[in-house]
């Protein structure tokens, strides 16, 4: 397991070596002096100087990639240009919003995906899988950000049930903090949705043809038996690992989600950053995001590896 | 008929003697998904191509006497919250979408094939370190790399472009490599190799024509994600700037008058989603069509 686990972090380190670069490198992609682009309306010879010495413009490239990385290293991104706050501090305020959002589209994604996944499967051909593959493709077609509005008109416009905006946090208030992120959670959750079903039922549709199944079978257990301890045992495997690989991308989602209703999270967090041209937040927010992919990816590979004897020889 | 044009019909319509482009296109017009996402596609295009001969408006010009108009016979989708009529934003729109798929792809190409191409057929170090540079860049999520270099490349539908085509990168030089490690090891190659031609001309005239059935497949796929995301950063404001219409903006605008004018919403996030569906369903009928093991 060790010696596995050393291969595996041993393609890790390499890459976040090269994120760092490429996150380093991004403000190299300013037009101009970047302290200059940086400080924007204020450009007093003070502050160019502090800001030169604050993100060490005044040194070469390689040794200001140095000096980033190492404070980078110890969890110091900086100062958020406008709000002098530490980058760091920031991202945890925000972190648990976006981590609360991305477990509960999660959660939607796996009760709606999984069944909707196996009962295709079972009945491929049939209406239920052609009434699946309609659902799950018109899932991956809808832009999250639509189907937040959409569902904005008709809940909170029409309906006026649950807030069309909003955060409170579940420590002051639980049940409102539920009736703020469920409609972001489903709407996060229903492209995940669309691609757990897919794969439930590609996963599902190789173990349905297996020998032990074909086995079981035969031996006359009931056919629900045979889907659910038999079959989808065995072809969940994948469908987990994909899960923890899919958590990155909730990221992804979570930038629009959290912007139609609001929520301060950590994608609101990167928006309001690039309005607000505060590039040391983006670099930071960035950075933690491809590192906590990245320790993602190493965590589903090392449970793929506990889980799967065929890895472990 | 002659003998000669007798056979020639006969080979034409032998499933077993049919040309494999003809055998593709037979298989991909069996399918109706596929059709439906070609004649989707083909719509969609078509508008954005007559966009200035049929759109009935200007795009851009306000008209404050038609402020948030619901539909009606002389503006067919409403107007918007200066006047402007829906449906020739929406003609428009079209254009900057598809352009931004297909650019966006184009330079995702560009970049991502010569690189899995050198990667996967030189293999050793090479190979090591063009995927540890890949792997870094699938570490970001697609949209939060595209917002970043939007936001530093600064925001218009060029740099959305640039952004987007840089983001889907990694995944053609996945495929391409993946598919290169698989087809140089086959008989052929070897026998190329054998007979004394350089890397060179192996890679371009023996392994490449091979890699490009299921490059088409990803790269439809691709213009259906491509178009998405520029319609996400338009609507975060990192594409295409305004008064110019794009189907994301007008939707960032639509969620501010849902109450008085919800119209808005209804059809730019419609035109999202059917060519993106198209594209999906298009790219998954050739991916069967081009499937050898179809029959």
């Amino acid at each position: 397991m060790w010696a596995y686990f050393v291969s595996r972090l041993a393609i890790a380190v390499p890459t976040l070596f090269i994120v760092t670069v490429i996150v380093f490198g991004l403000q190299h992609l300013l037009p101009g002096d970047p302290a200059l682009v940086m400080l924007g309306e204020d450009r007093s010879p003070q502050a160019i100087a502090q800001i030169n010495r604050e993100y060490n413009f005044d040194k070469p490239v390689p040794v200001q990639y140095a000096l980033w990385v190492a404070k980078a290293a110890t969890g110091d991104f900086g100062h958020s240009l406008r709000t002098r706050k530490p980058v760091a501090e920031l991202i945890a305020e925000k972190l648990p919003v976006t981590i609360q959002l991305a477990l509960m589209s999660m959660a939607f994604a796996l009760l709606i995906g999984i069944p909707t996944g196996i009962v295709s499967a079972v009945r491929k051909g049939g209406f239920w899988d052609y009434f699946a593959s309609v659902v799950g493709m018109s899932g991956l077609s809808v832009p999250t950000f639509w189907l937040g509005i959409m569902m904005i008109l008709f809940f909170s416009v029409r309906l006026g049930i649950l807030p069309a905006s909003g955060y409170v946090s579940p420590l002051e208030n639980f049940p409102a903090n539920m009736q703020a992120m469920v409609m972001p959670a489903f709407v996060l959750g229903a492209a995940l949705a669309a691609v757990m079903m897919r794969h439930t039922r590609s996963a599902m549709l190789s173990v349905l043809r297996s020998d032990y199944v074909r086995t079981a079978r035969a031996k006359g257990i009931a056919e629900r038996r045979v889907i659910l301890r038999h079959a989808l045992r065995n072809a969940l495997m994948p469908i987990v690992t994909l899960g923890a690989l899919q958590l990155g991308q909730l990221l992804s989602g979570a930038v629009l989600t959290e912007q139609v209703f609001t929520i301060p999270g950590f994608g609101k967090l990167i928006v309001d950053a690039v309005f607000n041209r505060d590039y040391v937040v983006v670099q930071g927010v960035v950075l933690v995001t491809a590192t906590a992919y990245i320790a993602l990816n190493l965590m589903a590979d090392m449970a793929y590896f506990l889980v799967n004897p065929r890895l472990r020889g | 008929m002659t003998a000669q044009a007798a056979a020639a019909f006969g080979a034409a319509a032998d499933p077993a003697h049919e040309s494999r482009a003809r055998r593709i296109w037979r298989r991909l017009w069996r399918r109706r998904g596929a059709v439906f996402g070609a004649v989707v596609v083909s719509f969609f295009v078509a508008v954005a191509l007559l966009a200035p001969w049929i759109s009935p408006f200007d795009p851009i010009k306000a008209d404050w006497l038609q402020v948030r108009k619901a539909p009606s016979a002389a503006h067919w989708l409403g107007t918007d919250e200066i006047g402007r009529d829906l449906l020739s934003r929406m003609i428009w729109g079209a254009r900057a979408s598809l352009l931004a798929g297909v650019v966006s792809v184009s330079i995702a190409l560009a970049i991502g094939v010569p690189v899995g191409l050198l990667s996967g057929y030189c293999g050793g170090w090479v190979d090591h370190v063009l995927q540890r540079i890949t792997d870094a860049l699938l570490a970001v999520p697609f949209l939060v790399l595209a917002i970043a270099l939007a936001a530093f490349l600064g925001p218009s539908l060029t740099n959305a472009m640039i952004a987007i085509g840089i983001s889907t990168v990694p995944v053609f030089v996945r495929l391409t490599r993946g598919q290169v490690l698989s087809v140089k090891v086959e008989d052929y190659v070897e026998a190329a190799r054998a007979v004394g031609n350089p890397h060179w001309r192996i890679a371009l005239r023996h392994v490449f024509p091979n890699v490009v059935p299921p490059l088409l497949v990803q790269a439809t796929v691709s213009i259906a994600a491509a178009i998405l995301a520029e319609a996400s950063l338009s609507f975060l404001g990192l594409g295409q700037q305004p008064p110019n219409p794009s189907w994301g903006k007008m939707l960032d605008t639509a969620k501010n008058f849902l109450d008085q004018a919800p119209w808005m919403a209804y059809w730019p996030g419609l035109a999202i989603c059917l060519v993106v569906l198209g594209f999906n369903l298009f790219g998954d009928g050739l991916r069967d069509a081009l499937d050898p093991k179809e029959s």
